[in-house]
């Protein structure tokens, strides 16, 4: 458990914060896809802590970043917190995403709504690794598509709206990117639906394809087994287990 | 330093706080955040005659000061326990207690006899009470007659300490109590969850896939400490309490109601480490209110 403090906290919409964490000591280290449950203070109706994607981490300025949505009382608290106030959180905690072998590998990191958080931080470990890096980033609106500059800094980013606002109208997997390449590895997270849509996609092109799965949790640490998701190898929790997945080891009909 | 050892029949605790079946996983889950060994004792997930996958996501949803749960017994069965799960934690040094389940009676004797043979194993807690499974489980416990028939069957098959786990979905505790008492029940602990529900108004669906689930965490604690209170005053044997307890004067609370132990359970998914903070908040009370040992707290609710 570590108590992290809010070093600034960006009100990136009406939904969306971004919070800035740090500390006096170093940040552990962390992999791409991993995530922290978030203890949160001063709500009457949150019991439990929150999963939260880990967003981005930088060792230089030792911070760590969270993107929230906020989508009940627990995460408003968490996207009102105040800079100098303290955050708790269990971490890191899961499993990452796996990068491929060959270095000439395509690879493609597909996000909507929230779940682009994680593929920041993947997107910059796999630039890191020598991969290059094509993002494709869906949303809502315009006003949706979060941190665009901050993925640009990594790879190349394509993205879609379902009200044309910005790049292509439409879902990700409609995306014209995706007809010209063939990738070999895709990474996705976001809303259930999309991302079964993308392992059909990955599927279909043979494509090696991971998904992050964001089952609602207890514990985060594998105890309560409450998060389990239904895998060729029976009931596995997300959250030890996961929660990246290859699409190979899910039932999902696809 | 107060003295916090404490026996439940001839098992030797010490201290009087134990984590509950279902919570703490194995305990190996939570050593990276904390001593286990510290604790009086854990008890570890429910474990059936075979292997169980549980039931269907979603198992979980969380509700004012709680949540309820519908995970259904996942677990490898007794023999990958043994065989497996077994060598890896045995050498922790507090009490393993086996949480033991079934849907049958024959499954619970066949199970608890297998756990005979531990050595590191010194007592089960015969789950009589999950809300969550089909056949079994809190249908034996809801009723006298099937409570005294399954404690009286495994009394005669297992050697060690036997506890029996109570459920409060019944209109009278006390009255199971004393039946299992009767059989042979070293002791006993409680409660197990409340039934509760769930519903999604937006999607006109309930929450979890069972419909129906366990209701755990501090808005269960007043029911919990009144159950113990009446537990403790009907039966002679030990008493260990549960529900809902977050800190150490929730586990205070229960200890001057009548509970010789108590078991914290859902606040280990909030807070790995409460259980190491109520061992030591029990200590600080027990030295400001110039008490020797924790068994003078015991039962000394002055009412």
């Amino acid at each position: 458990m570590l108590d992290l403090i809010i070093k600034e906290n960006k009100q990136l919409s009406s939904q969306y914060s971004l919070l800035i964490l740090t500390s006096p000591d170093k940040l552990p280290e962390i992999l791409p896809g991993q995530f922290a449950e978030v203890r949160v203070d001063g709500s009457q109706t949150t019991f439990l802590r929150r999963p939260i994607s880990i967003h981005f981490v930088d060792y230089e300025l030792n911070e760590l970043w969270l993107l929230i949505q906020i989508v009940g009382d627990g995460t408003r608290r968490m996207a009102e917190m105040n800079v100098g106030e303290c955050l708790n959180l269990l971490m890191p905690l899961g499993n990452s995403f796996n990068f491929p072998e060959n270095k000439d590998a395509k690879v493609l990191l597909v996000g909507g709504g929230c779940g682009v958080a994680p593929l920041l931080y993947l997107g910059a470990n796999l630039k890191n690794a020598g991969f290059e890096v094509n993002f494709l980033l869906g949303a809502r609106s315009k006003a949706d598509l979060l941190q665009l500059c901050e993925y640009e800094r990594f790879g190349n980013v394509y993205t879609t709206t379902e009200d044309g606002t910005h790049g292509e109208r439409g879902f990700v997997t409609q995306h014209s990117a995706l007809n010209g390449s063939k990738f070999d590895y895709i990474y996705t997270c976001g809303p259930t639906p999309m991302m079964k849509s993308v392992a059909a996609y990955a599927a279909k092109t043979k494509a090696n394809c991971e998904v992050s799965l964001e089952n609602t949790m207890a514990c985060g640490i594998g105890a309560c087994l409450c998060c389990v998701t239904d895998t060729t190898e029976g009931h596995l929790c997300v959250c030890t287990e996961g929660p990246v997945f290859n699409i190979t080891k899910l039932k999902w009909q696809i | 330093m107060a003295n916090l050892n404490i026996n439940i029949g001839k098992l030797q605790l010490k201290n009087p706080v134990m984590t509950a079946s279902g919570t703490f996983g194995y305990g190996t889950e939570f050593s990276d955040f904390m001593d286990v060994s510290r604790i009086g004792g854990i008890f570890v997930k429910g474990t059936t005659i075979r292997d169980r996958q549980g039931n269907p996501y979603p198992r979980m949803a969380e509700t004012p000061s709680g949540m309820l749960n519908a995970v259904g017994l996942q677990n490898k069965g007794v023999d990958y326990f043994i065989d497996h799960i077994y060598p890896t934690i045995k050498d922790i040094d507090t009490n393993i207690i086996v949480n033991v389940s079934g849907s049958t009676i024959e499954d619970y004797v066949e199970t608890a006899e297998k756990l005979n043979s531990l050595e590191k194993i010194p007592a089960i807690e015969l789950n009589i009470s999950c809300p969550n499974v089909k056949e079994g489980g809190m249908a034996f416990g809801t009723s006298c007659l099937s409570a005294a028939q399954v404690v009286k069957s495994v009394r005669m098959a297992y050697k060690n300490e036997l506890i029996v786990k109570l459920s409060p979905n019944v209109t009278d505790i006390s009255e199971i109590a004393l039946a299992v008492e009767a059989e042979g029940a070293d002791s006993v602990s409680l409660i197990n969850t409340l039934l509760g529900m769930a519903i999604n108004a937006e999607k006109r669906k309930p929450v979890l896939s069972t419909i129906t689930g366990g209701l755990s965490g501090p808005a269960v604690k007043p029911i919990a400490l009144r159950m113990v209170w009446q537990v403790a005053q009907a039966v002679k044997i030990p008493v260990i309490g549960l529900g809902g307890i977050m800190n150490a004067a929730d586990a205070i609370e229960f200890l001057l109601a009548g509970a010789s132990a108590i078991q914290i359970g859902t606040a280990n998914f909030i807070d790995p480490t409460v259980s190491i903070k109520v061992i030591d908040g029990i200590n600080d009370y027990l030295d400001r209110h110039g008490f020797q040992s924790v068994h003078e707290i015991v039962g000394a609710l002055e009412v």
